[in-house]
C-alpha cells in the first residue's frame, strides 16, 4: 500500500499535468469496473462489452502518456476489429445460449490454475517493478514535431526488425491455417443461375413450398398448411431433413377437428 | 482525444496545445454546431435533389422552399411514441444510439476548416485539434461506430434486426481494410499522417491527381462503409425490413439518422482533407493571393464537402442495390488486391525519388515493372477465368436445347369457375329492396372522408 501510495505520488504532488490526472481518475475507474464486470457478468455480449470499454480507456491510456499512435492502434485494432468479430460469434451463438456445465477437456481445471498462477506471477512482477523507484522515460524527444510515428517506426524497423518479422510471421501462418480449415472442396463446376432456374422449372413445382399452418389454426412449425378445399397440404412440412416425397407422405394425418375453415 | 487530456506541448503539431480553454470550448461548439446544421442541410438536399432526378421537385411545403423541412422531421421524430420491444435487452438497446452517435462528432475534431487565422485575440488555426495521427482518429471513431449498428440489432431482440446488424458488421470491418488501404498512399506522399500537415503538403498539387487510383477506392470504399446506396445492405428495406433500426422508434432512431449522415459529412471531409486539397482554393480561384488566407478557405472546404456529398445522392439516385455477395467479392477480391499492388508502386517511386532519381524514370520504372510483373498476369488470369465462365454458360445454354422446359400455365381450356351469388347484407331495420350499404355504393363519393 505505502508503494502504491508512492507511486501515486506524482499524481498527488501536482507534478502530472492537470488534463493527464483528470483523465487518468476518470478513466481509470471505468477500465477497472470493465475488467471486473468482464469476469462476473452473465450475459456473454455484457462481458464482451465490458472488455471493449477497458481495452477502449487504455487506448486513452496510451493517449494521455504519449503514445498517439500506439493508443489509437490500440483502439482501431483491439476495440474496433479484434471485439467486434468476438460479438459476432457471441451473436451468431444466440442470446440465451448459457455455459455448459459439462467438461470436455480434460484437466482442463489443473492446466486452468497452473496458467491462472503463472500469470498472476507476472502481473505481480510488473506492478511490483513499476512501484519500485524507476526513472520514467521522457518521450519528449523522439515525439518532438510530431515525429512521435517516424520514431516508432524507426526502432521498430531496425532495433525490433526480428521480433516483428517473428511477429507477422506467426499472424500470417496462423490467417493461412484458418483457411485451410475453413475451405471447403466444392464437387463439381458452381451451377449457374439459368441451370438453377431450368431445373427448378424441370422440377414440376417452381412455386415455393408452403410455409406451414397457412390458412390453420396453429402457425406452429410441426403443423401442416391447409389447401383452399381444406385438405392438408404435405409439402408444408419438413421434420428434421426429411426432404423426399415419401417420406412426407408417411406424415401422420391432423385429426379432422384440427385446422379447416370455420 | 480532447487537447485537455494531452500533457504539454511537445508531442503535439506546432500551433496546438496553448489555447486557452475558453477558445477550445468555443471551437468545440462551432464544430458541433457545423455538423448539426450540414445534417439538417444535407437532408433536405438529398431530398431536393433525388426528387429532381426523379422529375419531381421534393419537400417545399415547410418554410422557403421546402428547407425547413428537416427541422419539422427532427421535431416529429423528438415527440414520437417510443416503443421498445418485449425481447430488448434494455441497457444495450440504450446504449447502441449513443455509440453510433458520439464517435461520428468525435471524429470531426481533427478535421482541418481552414488555415490560421485570428480569432479573439488569438492566432489560431481552425480546427479543434490535431495529432501527428490524426486521420487515424478519424478511423478509430468510424471503427468505433459499427457497435452502434452490431449492438442495436441484437439487442432488438428480433431477427431482422439481427439479420442487418451482422451485415453490417462483415460490410464496414471489410470495407475499413479497402478505406485504410487506400489512406496509406497519401501519408507516403505527404510524410505525416496529421491532417493539417497532409492539407499544407498539397499546396501546389491536390493528392487526387497523383493519386487517382487511391482517390476511387477511397470513394467506393466510404460508401460501403457509411451503408449508402447503392451498399445499404444493412438497412435493405427489400430484404431486412429496416435493417438494425427497425425495432428503434423516436429519438433513438434519430439518432441514428443523425449518426449516418454526420458519417457521411465526416468521410465528404477527410476526403477533401486528403485528396481535394483541403481548404485550399481550386484552380482558378487559387490565382487570387487572397483566397487561401482569412476566413474564405472555410467557403472553399464547405463547397468542396456539399460536391462530395452530391456525389453520394447522385449514386442512391442512379444505382440500384448489390447483392450481398457480389458486393463482399468487390471489397475483397477487387479493390483490396488493386490497393495493395498501388501501394508497392507508389512506395518504389517513393524511394527511388529519394535516393536522387529523375522524376520520370523514378515514375516509369516501377509503374512499367509492377504493370508487366503483376497487373498483366492478372489481367490474363481473369481473361481465362472470364473464357471458362462463357464455356460453362455455353454448356447450359446445349443443355437446354436438348429439352426446353416450360413454365407450368393452367390448360387454356380451364372453366373459370363462376363468382358465387353475391349474399345481401343483412342491416337491422333494412329489410328487403336495396340497403343503406348498396344506395351508398350507388351514390358515389359522397360518404367519401
Amino acid at each position: 500500500m505505502h508503494e502504491v501510495l508512492l507511486a501515486a505520488g506524482p499524481l498527488r504532488h501536482g507534478t502530472v499535468p492537470l488534463g493527464e490526472a483528470i483523465a487518468f481518475w476518470v478513466l481509470g475507474p471505468i477500465a477497472l469496473a470493465g475488467a471486473i464486470g468482464m469476469v462476473l457478468l452473465r450475459n456473454a455480449v455484457h462481458s464482451a462489452l465490458s472488455l471493449v470499454a477497458t481495452m477502449g480507456c487504455l487506448g486513452a491510456f496510451y493517449l494521455i502518456q504519449q503514445g498517439p499512435f500506439l493508443g489509437l492502434v490500440q483502439i482501431i485494432v483491439y476495440t474496433g476489429a479484434i471485439m467486434i468479430l468476438f460479438l459476432f460469434v457471441l451473436m451468431i451463438v444466440g442470446r440465451d445460449a448459457s455455459d455448459s456445465l459439462v467438461e470436455t477437456l480434460r484437466g482442463q481445471r489443473w492446466a486452468a490454475a497452473l496458467l491462472g498462477v503463472g500469470f498472476a506471477l507476472l502481473v505481480a512482477i510488473g506492478i511490483g517493478r513499476a512501484v519500485s523507484p524507476v526513472t520514467p522515460t521522457d518521450l519528449n524527444s523522439p515525439n518532438a514535431g510530431g515525429n512521435n510515428v517516424h520514431s516508432i517506426a524507426a526502432l521498430l524497423f531496425t532495433r525490433y526488425l526480428f521480433a516483428f518479422e517473428l511477429t507477422s510471421a506467426l499472424l500470417i501462418v496462423a490467417a493461412v491455417g484458418a483457411m485451410v480449415l475453413a475451405h471447403v472442396e466444392r464437387e463439381g463446376p458452381r451451377p449457374s443461375q439459368k441451370r438453377l432456374a431450368r431445373e427448378r422449372i424441370r422440377s414440376g413445382r417452381p412455386q415455393p413450398l408452403p410455409g406451414p399452418g397457412v390458412l390453420s389454426q396453429h402457425n406452429a412449425i410441426g403443423t401442416p398448411a391447409l389447401l383452399p378445399d381444406g385438405s392438408v397440404a404435405r409439402e408444408s412440412v419438413m421434420v428434421g431433413s426429411m426432404e423426399s416425397q415419401e417420406e412426407r407422405q408417411a406424415l401422420p394425418t391432423p385429426s379432422a377437428g384440427e385446422g379447416g375453415f370455420e | 482525444m480532447s487537447p485537455v487530456a494531452l500533457p504539454g506541448s511537445g508531442q503535439n503539431v506546432p500551433g496546438f496545445g496553448d489555447l486557452p480553454i475558453w477558445l477550445v470550448l468555443i471551437k468545440v461548439l462551432l464544430v458541433f454546431v457545423f455538423l448539426v446544421v450540414m445534417t439538417l442541410f444535407a437532408i433536405v438536399f438529398e431530398r431536393k435533389v433525388v426528387g429532381r432526378m426523379q422529375n419531381r421537385i421534393g419537400p417545399n411545403r415547410v418554410g422557403p422552399w421546402g428547407t425547413l423541412q428537416s427541422l419539422a422531421d427532427g421535431m416529429k421524430l423528438a415527440f414520437k411514441e417510443e416503443i421498445i420491444p418485449v425481447l430488448a435487452d434494455k441497457a444495450v438497446y440504450w446504449l447502441a444510439p449513443v455509440v453510433s452517435a458520439v464517435p461520428a462528432f468525435l471524429a470531426f475534431s481533427v478535421i482541418p476548416f481552414g488555415p490560421t487565422v485570428s480569432m479573439f485575440g488569438h492566432r489560431t488555426p481552425l480546427q479543434l485539434t490535431d495529432l501527428p495521427v490524426g486521420v487515424l482518429v478519424v478511423f478509430a471513431c468510424s471503427s468505433l461506430g459499427v457497435y452502434g449498428i452490431v449492438l442495436s440489432g441484437w439487442a432488438s431482440g428480433s431477427t431482422y434486426p439481427l439479420l442487418g446488424g451482422l451485415r453490417s458488421a462483415a460490410q464496414m470491418i471489410s470495407y475499413e481494410v479497402a478505406m485504410g488501404l487506400s489512406m496509406v498512399a497519401v501519408f507516403l506522399f505527404a510524410g505525416t499522417m496529421s491532417t493539417s500537415g497532409i492539407v499544407s503538403s498539397q499546396d501546389h498539387l491536390w493528392n487526387v491527381i497523383p493519386l487517382i487510383v487511391s482517390f476511387c477506392i477511397y470513394a467506393i470504399s466510404v460508401v460501403g462503409e457509411t451503408n449508402r446506396a447503392p451498399f445499404d445492405l444493412a438497412e435493405a428495406e427489400s430484404e431486412l425490413v429496416g435493417g438494425f433500426h427497425t425495432e428503434y422508434s423516436s429519438f433513438k432512431f434519430a439518432m441514428f439518422f443523425l449518426a449516418e449522415y454526420i458519417n457521411m459529412i465526416t468521410v465528404s471531409a477527410l476526403a477533401t482533407t486528403l485528396f481535394l486539397g483541403g481548404w485550399r482554393a481550386p484552380w482558378p480561384l487559387s490565382l487570387w493571393h487572397g483566397a487561401n488566407a482569412g476566413w474564405w478557405p472555410v467557403l472553399w472546404f464547405v463547397g468542396k464537402v456539399v460536391a462530395f456529398i452530391f456525389v453520394f445522392v447522385w449514386l442512391r439516385g442512379t444505382l440500384p442495390r448489390l447483392r450481398y455477395d457480389q458486393f463482399m467479392h468487390l471489397g475483397w477480391k477487387t479493390l483490396i488486391p488493386i490497393n495493395l499492388v498501388w501501394i508497392l508502386a507508389v512506395t518504389s517511386i517513393h524511394v527511388l525519388r529519394d535516393r536522387g532519381w529523375p522524376a520520370w524514370k523514378a515514375t516509369v520504372l516501377p509503374l512499367g515493372i509492377v504493370l508487366l510483373l503483376i497487373v498483366v498476369p492478372a489481367l490474363m488470369a481473369y481473361e481465362g477465368y472470364t473464357a471458362r465462365r462463357l464455356a460453362a454458360a455455353a454448356e447450359d445454354d446445349e443443355d437446354a436445347g436438348r429439352e426446353e422446359p416450360t413454365f407450368p400455365i393452367p390448360p387454356l381450356d380451364l372453366r373459370v369457375p363462376t363468382s358465387p351469388v353475391r349474399r345481401e347484407p343483412v342491416t337491422a331495420g333494412l329489410r328487403g329492396g336495396a340497403t343503406a350499404l348498396d344506395r351508398t355504393i350507388d351514390h358515389g363519393d359522397t360518404s367519401d372522408g
